[in-house]
């Protein structure tokens, strides 16, 4: 087998630099989670409503077109388990418990992001 | 080649179709990780392809073409700004990087799907006004290098052997 050239050598470092990139920004971003203590709910850059993890519920959340997500609150971790969106992609996306997770629903311009509770309690009092 | 050609037009329209074809075909085998957003970019076969026989215009043409016309045909403007900042920095990185002549296909093929993530992401944490989407990035870049590979050595193996 003949060498690589040094072109396809380059492939390699590119790939394993992003590979390892990424890697390192995954563990960073596990090691440093944190429980969340409540999920906030985000329309168009809005903040629209905060609920806490520790009670379980469910809510429907409604946008200015008449469509909806549904949100579930359970076990301390909040999902998006309906929508009337047709790629249905926040409803695949997995449920979120830890700071700063969030799941997106591109067509309805809606955040659902979880937050600690001192981040709550400022945002209320402010 | 330059000189505009009835031959060379035909030719590009029949690549921003595959292009449209190949965007189409995997809408239809959606894959759903835990990040939105994981895409093989088989389209990018198309676009890499007119990068090398033709060139950087030609591949930007075919390429916004292809999303122009995907938005007409079954999307909204929301998913068309997307497209466009995943694209055009996709574009502009495959572009750049095949000047310095250091790279195959293949390393080309990955930062085009590195970078079209990173453009959509990057243009929905404006548009949404969320820093905390950028949390995606790390698996949509490992995606986008697996995926990359896969493309850059269809591509590789297309523009060699296709004759037009």
């Amino acid at each position: 087998m003949k060498p690589l050239s040094q072109k396809y050598k380059n492939d390699i470092r590119l790939a394993v630099g992003l590979f390892t990139l990424a890697v390192i920004a995954l563990v960073l971003l596990f090691c440093f989670r944190e429980d969340g203590g409540y999920v906030s709910v985000v329309q168009d850059g809005v903040e629209i409503a905060q609920y806490p993890l520790s009670k379980e519920q469910t809510v429907v959340i409604p946008d200015e077109n008449g469509d909806s997500n549904t949100l579930v609150i359970k076990d301390h971790t909040a999902n998006i388990t309906d929508a009337t969106c047709p790629d249905k992609l926040c409803v695949k996306q997995s449920a979120v418990s830890y700071n700063g997770e969030t799941i997106v629903c591109l067509p309805h311009k809606l955040v659902i992001k979880v937050v600690s509770d001192t981040q709550a309690e400022v945002d209320i009092t402010a | 080649m330059k000189r505009f050609d009835t031959k060379r037009m035909v030719t590009l329209a029949v690549c921003a179709a595959v292009a449209m074809i190949l965007s189409y075909l995997e809408s239809l085998f959606p894959l759903h990780f835990a990040v939105p957003g994981i895409k093989i970019g088989l389209a990018n076969i198309s676009v890499i392809f007119v990068l090398y026989r033709f060139g950087a215009g030609e591949a930007i043409v075919v390429s916004l073409l292809r999303i122009f016309w995907l938005a007409i045909l079954f999307g909204n403007v929301m998913t068309l700004i997307y497209s466009v900042c995943g694209a055009l920095l996709s574009l502009i990185g495959m572009v750049l990087l095949k000047k310095t002549r250091r790279f195959s296909e293949v390393g080309i093929s990955i930062a085009g799907g590195v970078l079209h993530n990173a453009g959509q992401i990057m243009a929905a944490a404006v548009l949404m006004d969320m820093a905390q989407i950028v949390y995606y990035l790390p698996v949509l870049i490992i995606s986008g290098t697996a995926a990359g590979v896969a493309v850059g050595i269809i591509s590789a193996v297309l523009i060699k052997r296709v004759r037009i």
